[in-house]
């Protein structure tokens, strides 16, 4: 009955982005393992690689869309959660390695043996069970989502404040993986994996594995959010982004959606950060960066909030330039390109790449539920 | 929920809202000055004064913006103390509420704006999955049949014109179908058949519903034709008809002048 409702209210842009993501599945795989080197239609393994990675990024992006396009949260900490999921698929990947590391200690991973500990400490225990290790990437963000939420929806901080907090949420967490005695591998992070679930993580046929179970997690993911948004509760999301007080004397309790909607999201973002982990071969507490939630904010405008798809269309774009810029003669560039994309979408495209196309197929057939020309307004960024 | 007095044998009052000896300052400003004001089941009153009388003050009180610094606030045969709950819960016992300036969510369509505001559970599961997903679409008309925009369901509430967005407010508050509406300036912008329309419309929904309703549009006060209150620095000044109020030497002085 779900699914049923779900297609029926799925729109045209919908349908092309899970079309895109039907061919991203079999095309590239395809192309990387049975076309030979010289197809011209042939795709290196470079690509499949950070076409993987972008991925990721566009689930990050879904994430930060529900929590920020559809209830107003501004969160400039995601990337915390997203970094959270990653270390704890980066445990489960170091916990697999055993003696085969440089010190070749069964149980103890190599940093912790190079710092003299003698046992593992007790929150590194379950994790060479894989499904203890899945369990954990979707209730450590979770959970400190929940928490964070609990104390700061009750409080109603909202707007600017509310921002500035998940920012030193995510710098705190930067700091104390920082430090070797946290028992996360310190500045260097976790690397140096072997194979997940007996797989070599190294073999080309592996990482395409992972690269189209990444594919899968970013439509299940965005029919999940789909599911949210076209439901009830995500009217009343909006309501709570456009009038949150009209909505409270209507007598809806925001802070139970907002909480809810902002653990959901960080599970969402846990999500990506596993499956980002494993492909690019380290997590380190540079992920907790706060400029990386900042660039999340930045794809999802650039996309246009508030659309789903636009969050991981613009996911894809800004990385893709990124790529572009921070390589070869351009790369002393990137963060004025970045500066530059960002003022200009605010600018010319104030609702974002997939938010002006349909704002423009709105005027070319006002029959549709049309809004009257002129009348869109858009929410400011911290509202 | 409490009852007022703790043991619940003694009713303090009948009335459906009751108001005693409140009281609420903001940095020395007395907004509200020993208010007592009590309304009866069933009942429509006309609440008029001059700016700063505390009339939005008092709708902040009763709806729990605003806590008050003395006296009490009772809903329903004086069993709710409404100073000890929030908006939120308030909305949910029954008391809705229509801003002064039209609130209503402009990006949402205008039947959606029904939808959410519709009579039933609120909790984030129940609209995940619950009853509010499987709303019919004739509950929903029927509201707008009554607002007069039956027309307008599939617009963006965004779009609809200042009067219209009144309405569509009226409509929602009609939909939650609560046991006392309060109305804070239902006509500010409108035309003149417009706001005979809205008494019209006010005088419907009072059938069913107890309404207190603020105003400075005296014709439309007249035009209801129900008990008046002349609120002044925060406490009532006058009560009665709108004859008897409007000939008060005290309301002609500090109110409607001359």
């Amino acid at each position: 009955m779900i699914t049923a409702r779900l297609l029926q209210q799925l729109d045209r842009t919908g349908w092309i982005f899970l079309a895109l993501l039907g061919i991203a599945l079999f095309y590239v795989p395809f192309a990387n393992l049975a076309l030979p080197e010289t197809s011209p239609l042939y795709v290196p393994s470079y690509m499949v690689a950070l076409l993987g990675k972008y991925l990721c990024f566009a689930i990050l992006a879904l994430s930060l869309d529900l929590v920020w396009g559809y209830c107003g949260i501004l969160s400039l900490g995601h990337g915390a959660f997203f970094a959270l999921g990653g270390y704890a698929m980066g445990m489960y990947l170091m916990r697999q390695i055993g003696a085969r590391g440089v010190y070749a200690n069964p149980i103890l991973p190599d940093f912790m043996v190079f710092l003299n500990w003698k046992e593992l400490p007790w929150f590194w225990h379950g994790f060479d069970m894989f499904w203890f290790a899945a369990v954990m990437v979707l209730l450590v963000p979770g959970l400190l989502a929940f928490v964070f939420g609990w104390f700061a929806f009750r409080s109603r901080v909202t707007g600017v404040y509310l921002s500035i907090i998940t920012q030193a949420m995510t710098y705190a967490l930067l700091l104390a993986f920082f430090r070797n005695d946290m028992g996360f591998g310190g500045n260097n992070g976790l690397t140096d994996f072997k194979d997940i679930l007996g797989f070599q993580i190294q073999a080309q046929e592996t990482r395409v594995a992972l690269y189209m179970l990444t594919v899968l997690a970013l439509g299940a993911s965005f029919l999940f959010a789909r599911i949210i948004v076209m439901s009830a509760f995500g009217k009343v999301m909006i309501a709570i982004r456009d009038a949150e007080n009209r909505t409270r004397f209507l007598g809806y309790r925001v802070e139970h959606y907002k909480l809810a909607v902002f653990t959901v999201s960080a599970m969402m973002a846990g999500l990506a950060g596993a499956l980002y982990v494993p492909q690019v071969g380290i997590i380190n507490p540079s992920e907790f960066s706060p400029s990386n939630s900042i660039e999340a904010v930045v794809w999802v405008a650039v996309g246009g909030r508030g659309t789903l798809v636009g969050a991981a269309l613009g996911a894809f774009t800004v990385n893709g330039m990124k790529t572009i810029f921070t390589t070869g003669a351009l790369a002393p560039y990137w963060l004025f390109v970045l500066g530059s994309i960002f003022i200009a979408v605010t600018l010319v495209l104030p609702r974002g790449i997939v938010g002006s196309l349909q704002s423009i197929a709105w005027n070319k057939h006002p029959k549709t539920g049309a809004p009257v020309a002129g009348t869109h307004r858009v929410p400011g960024p911290a509202e | 929920m409490k009852t007022a007095d703790g043991s619940g044998k003694t009713q303090v009052t009948q009335s459906l809202l009751y108001l005693d000896g409140v009281s609420v300052s903001f940095e020395g400003f007395k907004a509200i000055n020993n208010l007592s004001l009590a309304i009866e089941p069933g009942e429509m009153r006309a609440i008029i004064g001059p700016n700063g009388a505390g009339k939005t003050t008092m709708m902040d009180i009763v709806t729990g913006k605003t806590r008050p610094d003395t006296g009490d606030v009772l809903f329903d045969s004086g069993t709710v103390d409404l100073t000890a709950e929030d908006e939120t819960a308030i909305a949910g016992l029954g008391i809705g509420r229509k801003f002064q300036k039209p609130t209503v969510f402009e990006q949402h369509t205008v039947s959606d704006n029904i939808l959410l505001a519709l009579k039933g559970k609120r909790g984030p599961f129940s609209s995940l999955f619950g009853e509010r997903n499987r709303i019919a679409a004739e509950t929903i008309n029927r509201v707008l049949e009554t607002v007069r925009l039956t027309g307008w369901r599939d617009q963006k509430a965004g779009s609809l014109s200042h009067g219209q967005k009144q309405w569509l407010e009226i409509g929602m508050l009609l939909a939650q179908d609560p046991k006392l509406l309060l109305v804070d300036e239902p006509v500010a912008g409108m035309t003149d058949s417009e706001t005979e329309e809205t008494a019209t419309l006010l005088k419907d929904i009072n059938r069913s519903h107890t309404v207190v309703v603020v105003e400075h549009d005296m014709a439309f006060v007249r035009a209801l034709g129900v008990k008046v209150t002349c609120l002044h620095e925060g406490s009532v000044l006058a009560e009665g008809s709108i004859d008897a109020v409007s000939s008060n030497p005290r309301v002609i002085e500090v109110y409607l002048g001359r």
